[in-house]
């Protein structure tokens, strides 16, 4: 009893400085100059980004053993619990794999199911596109979910209400909703003390890594990934990431509906 | 006025218990539920929304239906509707009511709920749903209880409430347009991408809706003396008839569009909810056939006159064609939307014990009002006759 009421107070605590410095983020990112925030400069590719986007070389990245450092790092740093198997279907997923077929659904009629070409024929890394138009936070009733300047959608958990509409709206299935007590699937000592855990009946996803942006850091799977993921700004013509967009052939998930995602996949 | 539903036969008394009984094993479920999360529910991170979220669809638009009674007697002076009115608008009530229950139970968080007054966001379409259900709720119960009211006293009811019934009318339409509108606008959710879904909300409606006030109204007239007359019920038995046909149109439409252009996001769903995944059905395709074959048969009871206007067949037609629009847009509306679902994936939902005996809670709640409104009008036409 103790014991859990003092973990709580820790939790609270971690909570209650993560909203004290949500408006900081805000402020940083949002000035959009150079001038402010000079720890963000410590980003090789850019200051501070009109755009963040990220670049998966899906050629670098074949096997699921090249996936899974890159996971475990994202759900490491932003206490991602890892839901026992009976409850897959409650999964808590920021970054994860899927076929191509599944990853791309509009290919899917160019060939019997199925049967993607061999060169197509591995595991997709998915997460959260943060969409240039993006339809999650079009429907969000209470801006629980909204965007920055520098375009990165965020989440203010403490403001969710759990109406998942925010999953309905997002076409691309980023989304994770946590149906019972996250915490519970948390060992304590796992546990980032400089990151929020999070509470039952919210949503939650990948957040692009704000708070390392905040600090100059890459996110936390491109610097886990050896080089397979690019990070960087895209309004900047001399940044890694347009460079990379500009010399390879690049698509994106379900251009058609409009949401211009801001991933973009090397294939 | 609220004092003539304290006086009841005991047949009153006890359904009033049953209901309160429903009520109370429903709480506690839901206590549970809102202790231990969602997890209760079938729900998942594919299928989002479910049960409470299609029984919140439905009774919008059984709360929009009134309007099929209301806009007849003000618009047309059609007199005969003299004595649905009031069952219509208490109908709405209850439904609203009913509805605001069911988004309730469906929050993740619902002590937070406040946060959608809190922070306003225009952008969504949830708060415009919760701006027009509300105001049609309390434009609903300040027509009914003031016209009955002075009913009472025998006096005309007050100049002002003309213009609010006008506004009722036009508000039915907009409470189960902004509900199409939730699901409407979506990308990527193809089955409800279409822009004939808010007129398929409104036919489904039209004939659901009063198809339910009938049989209430039926009800009503076996447990009581208030009888809203044959000829009431002919006529709307009509509507009801008319509805149902255009909201069968309406899908065979939608099913034209899909097969014809053979584009797969606009097939798979409806590939799902009839022939299952692979080849495997799941309840929801057996029961998608069922409700077309009801929805047939209603019609085949409904159109020819002989049928429509046989007292005694006429509660079981209309029982066969609510129960095919419920499971209608009760089930397969919400799970065809989400399945197969973002990653053409096939992820199976079916409403779990705790999940149905919350939703019958709603129910019980909303039954409950239904009753106590009903008998209070009841009482006040008894008086005045
Ligand atoms: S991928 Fe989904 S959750 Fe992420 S920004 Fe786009 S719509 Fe929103
Ligand atoms: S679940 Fe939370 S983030 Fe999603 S739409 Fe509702 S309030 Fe917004
Ligand atoms: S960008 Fe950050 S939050 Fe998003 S998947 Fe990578 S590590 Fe996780």
């Amino acid at each position: 009893m103790n014991n859990s009421r003092r973990s709580f107070l820790k939790y609270a605590g971690v909570a209650a400085a993560a909203v004290a410095a949500t408006p900081v983020v805000r402020a940083v990112a949002s000035s959009g100059g150079a001038a402010h925030g000079p720890e963000v400069g410590k980003l090789p590719t850019q200051k501070i980004a009109g755009r963040w986007a990220m670049v998966v070389d899906t050629r670098k990245l074949v096997k699921e053993a090249d996936f899974e450092p890159l996971i475990e790092a994202c759900h490491k740093v932003h206490n991602v619990p890892h839901l026992p198997d009976e409850k897959r279907e409650e999964e808590i997923k920021w970054i994860w794999t899927d076929e191509f077929e599944h990853t791309f659904p509009e290919f899917m009629s160019r060939w019997p199911k199925g049967r993607v070409p061999t060169t197509l024929n591995k595991p997709y890394l998915l997460l959260c596109n943060h969409c240039e138009y993006p339809p999650c936070v079009r429907v969000c009733p209470t801006k629980a979910t909204f965007q920055r300047a520098d375009g990165i959608v965020l989440m203010d958990f403490h403001r969710c209400i759990g109406c998942r509409y925010c999953m309905a709206g997002c076409p691309y299935g980023a989304r994770s909703f946590n149906f019972s007590d996250p915490r519970a699937y948390l060992p304590e000592e796992e546990i980032n003390m400089e990151f929020p855990t999070r509470v039952q009946g919210v949503v939650e996803k990948c957040n692009f890594c704000a708070e390392r942006l905040a600090k100059g850091l890459r996110p936390a799977c491109v610097e886990a990934s050896k080089g397979a993921l690019l990070f960087g700004d895209l309004d900047d013509p001399s940044s890694e990431v347009s460079r990379a967009v500009r010399n390879n052939f690049v698509i994106r998930r379900k251009p058609e509906l409009g949401t211009q995602p801001n991933v973009y996949y090397i294939v | 006025m609220l004092e003539t539903a304290l006086k009841g036969s005991p047949r009153y008394w006890g359904w009033l218990g049953i209901l309160l009984a429903v009520m109370g094993i429903g709480g506690a479920m839901y206590m549970w539920q809102f202790t231990v999360g969602l997890t209760v529910t079938g729900l998942s991170r594919d299928v989002s929304w479910g049960f409470y979220i299609a029984q919140f669809t439905y009774l919008v638009g059984v709360a929009a239906a009134g309007v099929m009674v209301v806009l007849p007697y003000y618009f047309h002076h059609y007199k005969d509707f003299k004595k649905l009115i009031i069952l219509a608008e208490f109908q709405a009530v209850a439904a609203v009511i009913m509805c605001l229950g069911f988004i309730v139970v469906d929050l993740g968080q619902p002590t937070r709920m406040l946060n959608v007054l809190r922070y306003p966001t225009p952008n969504s379409i949830l708060f415009w749903d919760m701006v027009v259900l509300n105001g049609y709720l309390l434009l609903n119960i300040v027509i009914g209880w003031v016209s009955l009211q002075h009913e009472r006293n025998h006096v005309e009811p007050p100049k002002w409430v003309k213009p609010l019934v006008y506004t009722s009318i036009i508000w039915a339409f907009s409470i189960h347009t902004v509900t199409a509108f939730l699901y409407q606008g979506l990308p990527g959710r193809h089955y409800w991408l279409t822009a004939i879904l808010a007129a398929r909300f409104l036919a489904s409606a039209f004939c659901s809706g009063p198809a339910i006030l009938l049989l209430v109204a039926m009800l009503v007239r076996k447990v009581s003396d208030y009888d809203v007359g044959d000829k009431a019920i002919k006529a709307l038995a009509k509507i009801v008839t008319y509805a149902m046909a255009v909201n069968v149109f309406f899908f065979l439409l939608e099913l034209f569009t899909a097969a014809y252009s053979n584009i797969p996001g606009h097939m798979h769903s409806f590939e799902f909810l009839f022939a299952g995944h692979d080849g495997h059905m799941s309840y929801v395709s057996y029961l998608m056939w069922v409700a077309a074959i009801l929805a047939i048969a209603s019609l085949a009871l409904l159109i020819p006159p002989k049928f429509r206007d046989n007292m005694k067949l006429l509660p079981w037609s209309l029982a066969i064609l609510i129960a095919a629009s419920w499971i209608d847009k009760g089930l397969g509306l919400l799970i065809g939307g989400f399945t197969p679902n973002a990653f053409e994936g096939v992820t199976p939902y079916a409403p779990t014990l705790p999940e149905i005996m919350i939703s019958l809670t709603v129910y019980a709640m909303g039954i409950f009002v239904l009753t106590i409104l009903y008998k209070v009008a009841v009482s006040v036409k008894r008086e005045v006759a």
